[in-house]
């Protein structure tokens, strides 16, 4: 025992306490400075003799009964002996009314979250590639749907993911894709869309959003939007998710017209899409992006080069008008791009000859390469049509250039451009200081999940690049589309105004924006 | 043929694991969603579903979780060691946890062999004691090799009497000492003449009133049914048995009226029971263990049967692997002490106790005892939590033991080594503290986590007899495929 320590008790009548608060209480005492023991315990006869043992009873502290609290403190000094005393008594009188910490504990895995909320029946799965196979398989295991997000899981998985939901009558949507829409809610990333009769199943996921919001923009509606992921319809997955879906909504009694969109898909797997298409007499209009006009169509399928063509189809079929007129109709209006091209060539100088298009859409930036390979000599990309026409540095554009920003040497450790324009913004001001480049195209792409305002990102930056051309040589032009339906978070006529404000031609589809800036380019 | 048309025109609902914006975009459209809060598994986890000879996991794993929740727990009298609990012949002292020798025993466990020994009268001293077990003078065994469990030291010794506690269902029997009470007792370590002379006590007295008196009733005292309603009734039935022991003396007190002779020694059973809180905790375990028993040696079956510490190790065994004990060191225990004591006197975890979160209470349903939320960090609101992710790692929810507080949803249950691996979420424990030395009996209580090794290694062991050619990101996981 330390010479000059200080022992002092003090005894509380019939001040009852639950052990547990005094063991905390104890414990606060004894992380005091100064303080070398302590102890608040009730006054039984074990805690007592305890109390004797350690040397913290004081020969003064009187009768005690166990109904009594006893504060016992051996400190360095008389005041540090009273301030922990009178610690004590605060202490006791806090623990008395302790507040409850608000919210509850999220459930860690999917299994607990379903035991949490039974019923659940969609899993949204967007973690790092590594574990998403894994969090698939918990999910369709208890049954569920999945929109799978995460890219790199690996082949064997997802044939195996797939084999399992096919058999269990699951949809494994993905992986990578990025757009579903179910029973009208918007998964992913998703515009909101009036409910009608076309089904769409999408192997590309910007290529469902465009679709859908063309379709509902025109007054007609999705009764579901299936995603598959862009691999599935690769030889290798063999258009799992793709058949299902098209099945699937064949067997729907809501849906009475199919559009099926795909980026490059494996000869075979159309082969088979095209076949299932045909066991239904729905009108289905197939849009393969990339695929020559060379396939047997069974009776109810047509063929669609555009998602633009792909939706006025739809559209048509489903308000059963003559799809001969709607045709006419995308022809004339193309002739209009066209003449309203040679007018908006005057204002450009001659030495501007080409066009940098900065998507943020996979499938959109795709669609403006087939559109424009039809009449300009090369498009090089970083996601080239051809290799031969791959940009050696996907920051340095060449000739007619298409970008997709959402490649992953944009985004490794950065977020998508649908979500974040800054990569965009500075990537248009690099192409107006480039006196070479006549036509920006920009894709805006609305939506659940997307930027809340997208327009307002890159408003100031269309603005300035036309400033910086018009300065030098006569000026640029920026063409853009919007993606969305306005009913989307950020509503397509604001993003609108606010791009055509800074300057730029906003077109009604991005297959309209894309023949526009073409003829722009080559007006011949 | 196709059932996706099935989830057409159905309301959506959505589990979504990942970016938290999908989440929120979802409920802007008014859709019911629940975010998980995933986390990358702290170590590289296989995706097991099917060993290599062909065994289920997921099936093994309902298997047993069937067979916990089904059983039953009944108490139909007592009796001394050595002539129910197979094995106990000679010179044996049966002890919590792993298999350990005295070598490698910590204090407490040395203290309760050393007062075994005096009660046995194998010793005439505590020296005499020490010299012969040290010697190799006893054989010392894990009690759940012999149907048995032992909070804390979990000494037992042959002429102890011990709970039985019977499962009718699977025909099976558990065995386990009775309370001693508080302070200065065997099962913390300590050994002083009072400590066997209040065994002694035990045994001549309490023992036969006791034996007599649960014996009269027909078809015994069913434990099951107080756990469930003890935790009903703030008990989680490991660190507080306040109400179970109420129950339970509600139950036999009216038998051991009409059983006893003797006014005097009906009233000291009694007080007895009444004084001491945790009564109940050596029925409760016994309970837990025999309910869990039955769960044992399912091919390929992933759910933990035992957690158990003997105060030096940790030690798990899971049902696929039986008899097989997967240890790691015991971990210290974040406490509350009693007056005069630190974290400094503390030992390791110790005790059998941890049976009964294997069976579905204890930790498991902290949420059931908010008057003891203070050892898990001080609100009602973290009981609750501490529960709900227990859901996260166990492959069930118990149809008996409910929780009031969750709307009555069933206590999580059938710790699944793959699940702790895969979150990192090791099962919760509540435990009493033992003083590290000899001789001097509990110093406080808390709680900590089972360590994660044992689980990994658990699992590592299923993996190598079970599916190898599984991918770290799980291509070789569903029920459906073989390999």
């Amino acid at each position: 025992m330390a010479t000059r320590s200080v022992v002092k008790t003090i005894v509380e009548k019939g001040a009852y306490h639950d052990s547990v608060v005094l063991m905390l209480v104890t414990r606060d005492l004894m992380a005091r400075e100064g303080v070398l023991d302590a102890s608040v315990v009730m006054g039984n006869d074990m805690n007592l003799a305890l109390l004797r043992r350690a040397g913290l009873l004081a020969n003064d502290a009187g009768d005690i009964g166990p109904n009594d609290l006893v504060v016992a403190v051996r400190a360095k000094n008389a005041t540090a002996a009273d301030d922990a005393l009178a610690e004590a008594t605060r202490l006791l009188e806090a623990r008395s009314v302790s507040e409850s910490s608000p919210g509850t504990k999220r459930p860690r895995t999917i299994r607990g979250a379903l035991r949490a909320a039974p019923g659940t029946n969609v899993a949204v799965i967007s973690v790092a590639g590594v574990y998403a196979a894994s969090q698939a398989w918990d999910a369709l295991l208890a049954g569920c749907h999945v929109l799978l997000f995460s890219d790199h899981v690996s082949l064997e998985d997802e044939i195996a993911l797939k084999a399992y939901a096919t058999e269990h009558g699951l949809l494994l949507m993905g992986p990578g894709a990025g757009t579903a829409i179910l029973n009208g809610v918007g998964l992913g990333f998703a515009n909101a869309v009036s409910r009608g009769p076309v089904g769409v199943v999408s192997a590309a996921g910007t290529g469902l959003q465009e679709v859908s919001a063309l379709i509902s923009n025109a007054g007609s509606g999705i009764t579901q939007g299936i995603g598959t992921g862009g691999r599935d319809v690769s030889e290798a997955v063999g258009g799992a998710t793709m058949l299902q879906g098209l099945e699937a909504l064949q067997d729907d009694p809501a849906t009475e017209v199919i559009v099926v969109v795909s980026k490059v898909a494996s000869r075979p797997v159309i082969l088979r899409v095209i076949e299932q298409a045909g066991r239904s007499s729905k009108p289905t209009i197939l849009a393969l992006m990339g695929a020559a006009h060379e396939f047997t169509l069974p009776r109810n399928t047509v063929q669609a080069s555009t998602l633009r063509e792909a939706a006025a189809l739809a559209v048509a079929f489903a308000r059963d008008d003559d799809i001969e007129a709607v045709r006419a109709r995308l022809g004339a209006e193309e002739e209009e791009i066209a003449a309203r091209a040679v007018a908006l060539r005057q204002g450009i100088d001659p030495g501007r000859r080409y066009i940098r298009g900065l998507f943020s859409g996979g499938t959109l930036c795709e669609e403006a390469m087939y559109l424009w390979t039809k009449r300009l000599d090369q498009v090089w990309s970083n996601a080239p049509i051809d290799n031969a026409s791959r940009l050696p540095d996907s920051l340095e554009s060449r000739g007619h250039t298409a970008i997709d920003m959402g490649e992953e040497e944009f985004t490794a450790g950065r977020p998508h451009p649908m979500i974040d324009n800054r990569l965009r913004v500075d990537r248009v001001l690099q192409e107006a200081r480039d006196p070479e480049t006549a036509v920006i195209l920009l894709d805006v792409v609305l939506g659940h999940g997307a930027h809340p305002d997208p327009a307002s990102e890159l408003a100031p930056a269309i603005a300035e690049a036309r400033d910086i051309a018009s300065g030098r040589d006569g000026g640029l032009l920026v063409v853009a589309s919007i993606t969305g339906t306005e009913g989307d978070p950020q509503g397509l006529s604001r993003q609108r105004r606010t791009l055509e404000k800074a300057g730029a031609l906003v077109m009604a589809s991005n297959a309209a924006a894309a023949l526009l800036a073409g003829a722009v380019a080559d007006p011949a | 043929m196709t059932t996706v048309n099935a989830l057409f025109g159905k309301p959506v609902k959505v589990v979504n694991v990942g970016l938290s914006g999908f989440a929120e975009s979802l409920a802007s459209q008014g859709v019911d969603v629940i975010d998980v809060d995933f986390r990358p598994p702290p170590i590289a986890v296989s995706r097991l579903s099917r060993t290599r000879s062909g065994a289920d996991v997921e099936a093994a794993n309902r298997e047993a979780v069937r067979r916990i929740v089904s059983g039953q727990a009944v108490v139909t009298g007592l009796a001394l060691a050595r002539d129910v609990i197979p094995g106990m012949n000679g010179r044996i002292l049966l002890h919590a946890g792993p298999p350990i020798q005295w070598d490698r025993m910590c204090g407490p466990v040395r203290g309760a062999v050393m007062g075994a020994c005096l009660y046995e009268g194998w010793a005439g001293s505590p020296e005499e004691a020490e010299a012969l077990a040290s010697s190799g003078g006893v054989r010392f065994d894990p009690c759940h090799h012999h149907h048995t469990v032992g909070p804390m030291a979990g000494v037992v010794s042959p002429s102890m009497p011990v709970w039985i506690v019977e499962n009718p269902t699977f025909g099976n029997r558990a065995f386990c000492t009775m309370n001693e009470g508080l302070g200065k007792v065997l099962r913390f370590g300590a050994f002083s003449p009072e400590v066997v002379e209040r065994l002694r006590w035990m045994a001549d007295v309490l023992f036969p009133a006791l034996d007599r008196a649960i014996r009269a009733i027909p078809d015994g005292i069913d434990i099951k049914a107080l756990i469930a309603q003890a935790l009903y009734m703030g008990d989680e039935c490991h660190n507080r048995n306040k109400a179970g022991t109420s129950l339970f003396l509600r139950a036999v007190a009216p038998s051991l009226a009409r059983t006893s002779s003797n006014g005097d020694t009906l009233a000291r059973v009694l007080a007895l029971i009444d004084a001491n809180d945790h009564f109940f905790l050596n029925l409760s375990m016994p309970a837990a263990k025999v309910l869990t028993e039955p769960a044992e040696g399912i091919d390929g079956c992933t759910i933990v049967t035992t957690m158990a510490r003997n105060g030096t190790e940790f030690g798990i065994r899971v049902s696929g692997l039986p008899g097989r004990w997967f240890t790691a060191q015991a971990g210290e225990v974040e406490g509350l002490f009693f007056p005069g004591f630190s974290a400094a006197d503390a030992n390791r975890d110790l005790g059998d106790s941890t049976i009964t979160e294997t069976a579905g209470f204890g930790g498991m349903a902290m949420a059931c005892a908010p008057a003891i939320v203070k050892f898990v960090g001080g609100t009602p609101q973290d009981a609750i939590d501490a529960t709900l992710e227990m859901y996260d790692i166990c492959a069930a929810e118990h149809d008996t033991f409910l929780i009031p507080n969750l709307d009555f949803r069933g206590t999580p249950v059938g710790i699944d080594v793959r699940r702790v691996a895969e979150t990192g979420l090791s099962p919760r424990l509540n435990t009493g503290i033992a003083h590290k030395d000899p001789g001097i009996g509990q110093v406080g209580a808390g709680l900590l986590r089972a360590p994660m090794d044992c689980f990994a290694s658990a699992l590592r062991a299923i993996e190598a007899q079970g599916d190898g050619e599984s991918s770290p990101t799980g291509a070789g996981g569903h029920p459906g495929e073989e390999t």
